[in-house]
Order: C-alpha cells, then sequence, then structure tokens
C-alpha cells in the first residue's frame, strides 16, 4: 500500500450551533492530487484551514496526520512538511515581489545566497521577473496568485493546499495555474485542491470528493463519479412545431419540452445509437434546427449529490 | 537549530519586515511624530509664560518651563508613536501573510517581536527627534553624567518596551484600524493626566491620586531627575516595576490573543 500524504478520520468543526464539518475522513496517498470539491459554504476552506494547522479541529476528532507526523501533537512538523496558498493572497502588499520572496527564504532559514538564488529562479519561473520590483499590492489577481504560489515553494514543501487557487481568475490565468498545478504533481509533490469548478477537478484530480454540508457525499475518480449519474442524451431543437410533434411521436422515448420545443432522447454518446436517431428522424422526413449531444459530466454529479436548490432542468432529469 | 536561535532568526526576518514597512510608508510615523513636537512649541512659546509664572510663583520663566516640560513630553512622544504600533499591528492582521506566517515552521512570537522592537527603534528615533528640536528651543541637562544619560537611555527603551507591548496587544484585539487607534487613545491620554505639563502638587485634591498613580508620571519624574537633578525618591523604584509589569501584561496579552485561533 502507498503511504498517505494526508489521512483524517472524523474531522469535525463546529462555529457555535452552525456543524461546517461532521465527520469527514480523508486518504490522499502520496504524490496524487486529489480534489475537495464542494460549493460555497460546503466547508472546503474550513477544512483547509484545520489540515494547515490554521485553526484546530473540534474535539472528538479522529487522528489526523499530515506527512506522517500527527497534527495535534507535533504541528510544528507538520508546519515544516507543508505549503499553503489560501484563497485570499497570502502576500505581503507594502512590499515588493521579490522581498516577499527573500522573506520566506529568511524564514525557511536558507542562506544569504540560496535563497537569493531561489527567490530568482523562482520569480523567473512564475514570469514574474519584470514585476519583481513593485510592491505586491500593484499586482493584477493573476500575478498576486503566481506570487502567493511562489512564496509557498520556497521551502520545497512535499504537501501542498491550494484552497481555490483559481477563483476569480481569468481564463488565461486559469490555464497557466493549471499548468503550474502540473508541473508541481511531475515533480512528485502531493497536492490538496479544494475548488468550485468541476472541470477543474476533472483536469487535475486523481481523486475527488465531493463535499456538502460538511460530509462527504461521494468520493474516487472523476470516472467513478461519472459513473453514479446517468444522463447521457440528445437534445434536439425544433422551430417548426409540426416537425416537433412529428420528431416527438417517431422518437417514442423522448422527453418533452413544449415551450422550447426541444426534445431529450437518452444517448449514451456513441456513434451507433446517435446514427439511430438520425436515421429514425430521416425515415420520418424530419428535420431538427439544432442538435447536441451531452454526455454526463463532473457538473451532473454535482448537482445529483449536493441537491443543490437552483438545478437547470436538465440536470434535475439527468438524475431521474 | 536551538529554539532559541531560531527564536531570534525569525525575530530579526521579522523586525527587518517591519523596518522595511515603515520605511517604505514613514507618514504614519511622522503624523504620529507631530503631536508631541506641536504640543512642546505650543506649552513653550504661548502658554509659556503663564504656566511658568503659575508653577514658579512669580515671573515668567520661559526657560524653567522648558526644562520642566521636556522630560514629560519625551515620554509622551512614545505614548503617541505606540498608537502607530496599534494601528499597524491591527492592519496587519488582517493581511493574508500573517495566515501563511501561522502555516510556517517559525518561531510563532517572532511575528509579534518583530513588531515590539521595530517600535521601540522608531520610538526612540522619534524621542531623541523631539529631544533634538527641545535642545534647540534651548533645554539643557543639569548635572547628568554618563552614568545619567544612560540610565535615562535605559529608562525610556525600557518604558517603550512596555507601552509598546501593551500597544500591540490593543492592536490584536481591535477588528481594524479606525478601532485600534481609538483603542490606543489612553496612551496619549494619560500624558496629559500626568505631572507632564504642571506639578502634582498645583492640581486638585481629588486628581492627584489619578495623576500620581498611574505609570506616566513615575516615569516622567525620574527622568527628570535624571536629567536635571530633581529629587527622585520612589519614583525610580516605581518606575521600572510599573514598565516591568505592563510588559510582562501586554506580552502574555499578545502572544495568547495571537495564538487563538483565527476565525
Amino acid at each position: 500500500m502507498t503511504k498517505l500524504a494526508i489521512a483524517a478520520n472524523g474531522l469535525r468543526k463546529s462555529y457555535g450551533d452552525q456543524v461546517v464539518l461532521d465527520g469527514v475522513d480523508l486518504a490522499v496517498p502520496e504524490g496524487t492530487v486529489f480534489s475537495l470539491l464542494g460549493p460555497n459554504g460546503a466547508g472546503k476552506t474550513t477544512a483547509v484551514k484545520i489540515l494547515s494547522t490554521l485553526v484546530r479541529a473540534d474535539p472528538g476528532t479522529g487522528d489526523i496526520h499530515i506527512g506522517g507526523h500527527n497534527l495535534a501533537t507535533d504541528p510544528q512538523a507538520v508546519r515544516a512538511a507543508i505549503g499553503v496558498t489560501g484563497q485570499f493572497s497570502a502576500v505581503d502588499g507594502l512590499i515588493t515581489g521579490e522581498e516577499n520572496m527573500l522573506l520566506m527564504a529568511d524564514l525557511h532559514h536558507l542562506s544569504r545566497s540560496e535563497g537569493r538564488r531561489t527567490a530568482a529562479e523562482l520569480l523567473e519561473r512564475f514570469d514574474l521577473v519584470e514585476a519583481a520590483k513593485k510592491p505586491a499590492s500593484t499586482y493584477s489577481g493573476g500575478m498576486k496568485r503566481r506570487l502567493d504560489i511562489a512564496m509557498t515553494l520556497v521551502g520545497n514543501p512535499r504537501i501542498i493546499f491550494l484552497d481555490e487557487p483559481t477563483t476569480g481568475l481569468d481564463p488565461r490565468s486559469r490555464h497557466t495555474m493549471w499548468q503550474i498545478i502540473r508541473e508541481l504533481v511531475s515533480d512528485g509533490v502531493t497536492v490538496f485542491l479544494t475548488t468550485q469548478y468541476l472541470d477543474e477537478a476533472d483536469e487535475l484530480a486523481d481523486r475527488i470528493a465531493v463535499l456538502n454540508d460538511g460530509r462527504i457525499a461521494a468520493h474516487g475518480s472523476a470516472a467513478e463519479l461519472k459513473r453514479l449519474v446517468p444522463g447521457g442524451h440528445v437534445r434536439l431543437r425544433f422551430t417548426d412545431p409540426a416537425a416537433y410533434q412529428g420528431a416527438a411521436r417517431t422518437l417514442g422515448d423522448a422527453t418533452r419540452d413544449d415551450d422550447s420545443l426541444a426534445l431529450r432522447v437518452p444517448n449514451d454518446g456513441s456513434q451507433r445509437e446517435l446514427r439511430s436517431i438520425l436515421d429514425r428522424l430521416d425515415l420520418a422526413g424530419i428535420e431538427a434546427d439544432e442538435l447536441t449531444v451531452h454526455t454526463p459530466d463532473l457538473d451532473d454529479v454535482f448537482f445529483a449529490l449536493t441537491g443543490s436548490a437552483d438545478i437547470p432542468s436538465q440536470s434535475k432529469e439527468a438524475v431521474r | 537549530m536551538s529554539s532559541l536561535s531560531l527564536a531570534v532568526r525569525d525575530s530579526s526576518t521579522m523586525l527587518r519586515r517591519n523596518l522595511l514597512h515603515a520605511r517604505r510608508y514613514p507618514s504614519l510615523t511622522l503624523n504620529l511624530l507631530l503631536t508631541p513636537i506641536m504640543l512642546l512649541l505650543l506649552f513653550v512659546y504661548v502658554f509659556g509664560d503663564t504656566m511658568s509664572s503659575g508653577i514658579g510663583g512669580g515671573a515668567p520663566n520661559r526657560s524653567a518651563y522648558i526644562a520642566y516640560l521636556v522630560p514629560g513630553l519625551l515620554l509622551m512622544t512614545i505614548g503617541s508613536t505606540v498608537v502607530g504600533t496599534a494601528v499597524s499591528v491591527s492592519n496587519d492582521m488582517t493581511e493574508g501573510i500573517i495566515a501563511r506566517f501561522r502555516t510556517m515552521a517559525i518561531h510563532r512570537p517572532s511575528v509579534l517581536v518583530g513588531h515590539v522592537v521595530g517600535s521601540v527603534l522608531q520610538s526612540i528615533m522619534s524621542v531623541v527627534l523631539v529631544g533634538a528640536v527641545g535642545v534647540a528651543i534651548g533645554f539643557r541637562s543639569r548635572g547628568a553624567g554618563v552614568l545619567e544619560w544612560l540610565a535615562a537611555f535605559g529608562l525610556l527603551v525600557l518604558f517603550a518596551l512596555a507601552v509598546t507591548w501593551i500597544a500591540v496587544g490593543m492592536g490584536l484585539v481591535s477588528p481594524n484600524a479606525e478601532a485600534a487607534s481609538n483603542n490606543a487613545v489612553p496612551l496619549v491620554l494619560l500624558p496629559l493626566l500626568s505631572s507632564a505639563f504642571v506639578p502634582i502638587h498645583s492640581m486638585p485634591g481629588w486628581f492627584q491620586p489619578i495623576a500620581e498613580y498611574q505609570p506616566f508620571t513615575p516615569a516622567i519624574e525620574t527622568l527628570r531627575g535624571l536629567l536635571l537633578g530633581s529629587r527622585i525618591g520612589d519614583n525610580g523604584w516605581l518606575a521600572v516595576v510599573w514598565c516591568v509589569g505592563l510588559a510582562v501584561l501586554g506580552y502574555f496579552w499578545s502572544t495568547s490573543t495571537f495564538n487563538r485561533d483565527p476565525k
């Protein structure tokens, strides 16, 4: 069995009457990316705060081991093993990017020359050389986040917590961040990632746990989670009501959406099934104005598991 | 690395960070310096004649009043400089970088020690500046030798250390900079209620205990004694006890507040 970088049993935390984490078990093998997925307020950040020694878990929580160290009895050893990039950028805005890097080097007790070298390397790697002499408060959101991760990497941590690392970033910065995370993993670092974006978890994570209302609603690989939810279908849209009615008769197993003149036909997305639908329509001489193939994605899983109130209608049907 | 050398190394790193802040953004420190300098000039050049004739019970003697005033204002300078400490600590705690420090394997109190040492250095610089203004307008020490000057310097440092730890605690419990600035008001107000401007015995009877048994008065009287040769009496050890007491109280208050889980 591979060694676990993060192991938590029955993680509990409440603030007053509000239960934030209600017995969460986590097991993250070394060198993998684990994603904690959940809507706002699900408890993701609280979980990261506890695992990164920032706040204490409630009594009744089982043993938590990070990098083999017991979180409750040896938090300082845990701190030495981890790096944390929180949801809100943990940079010192009053000093420059380079000074931030050197501050980290000093706090990791690197020698002067080693610190300068590490800072320069990371600034280069994260494309911050030009901005290095400017105060961090003047950086854009994406630059701040890059500086934030660069600072986290100064101590060469083997376990990294990233709390919603791409929230609020534009698409380009988001992809840059994904690239950064992939590089970390290829170096053998364990990444604990929280996100509310399903595609992000799908893209990056080896294992995903869906956190909802302080509990793990489901966990597994992206493929395993998708298998939990049926819901592949073809959607056909018409502008001509007669064609719509005709198609509905022809394709007996379709779900009707009379308002938008659209039909939903269960389909696994395979070429054969798709051709069969098209053949039936051709035989009846009906042409759809628009055809889309919908394969179940993590969105379906997410909405199915988190039972959120504002589920789009298609996902509701997908769960049915 | 031993825990002591870790503490020293991390604290000096944090000190460098705070000095960098102070050097980059000197306006806060400079603004706080204005109050004692304005008061010094106001009390000497505007109220000076009335004050000195009132205290001396005769003809106005401005130079005597300058001598009386300067020691109190030097301590007031410390009180007003550390208001800036409370504000900057409170500001700092809202920064994400503090959360990062908490998740790093560093000597945790070093974050606060950096603030304290930086602030004491700033206080001393401010005291030197205000003292220089005092000398420029005619303040001269009387009979103070090397020993007295050293003792005076030691007292100022000790006093600065004590009120800085208290100010750090005030900054930590304040939710924002405005609240920190309000919470620190006593540090500016207390010198006004001390023997800084007029002797205790000239105050109304009911007020004398308030002025006498607060930390600024014994420190002011001791400094006066050291620089001007007036009688120090019990004030010497009273000042030291106050300083040590406040420093210890402030240290434990601040570190236990800082060790609490952030929200």
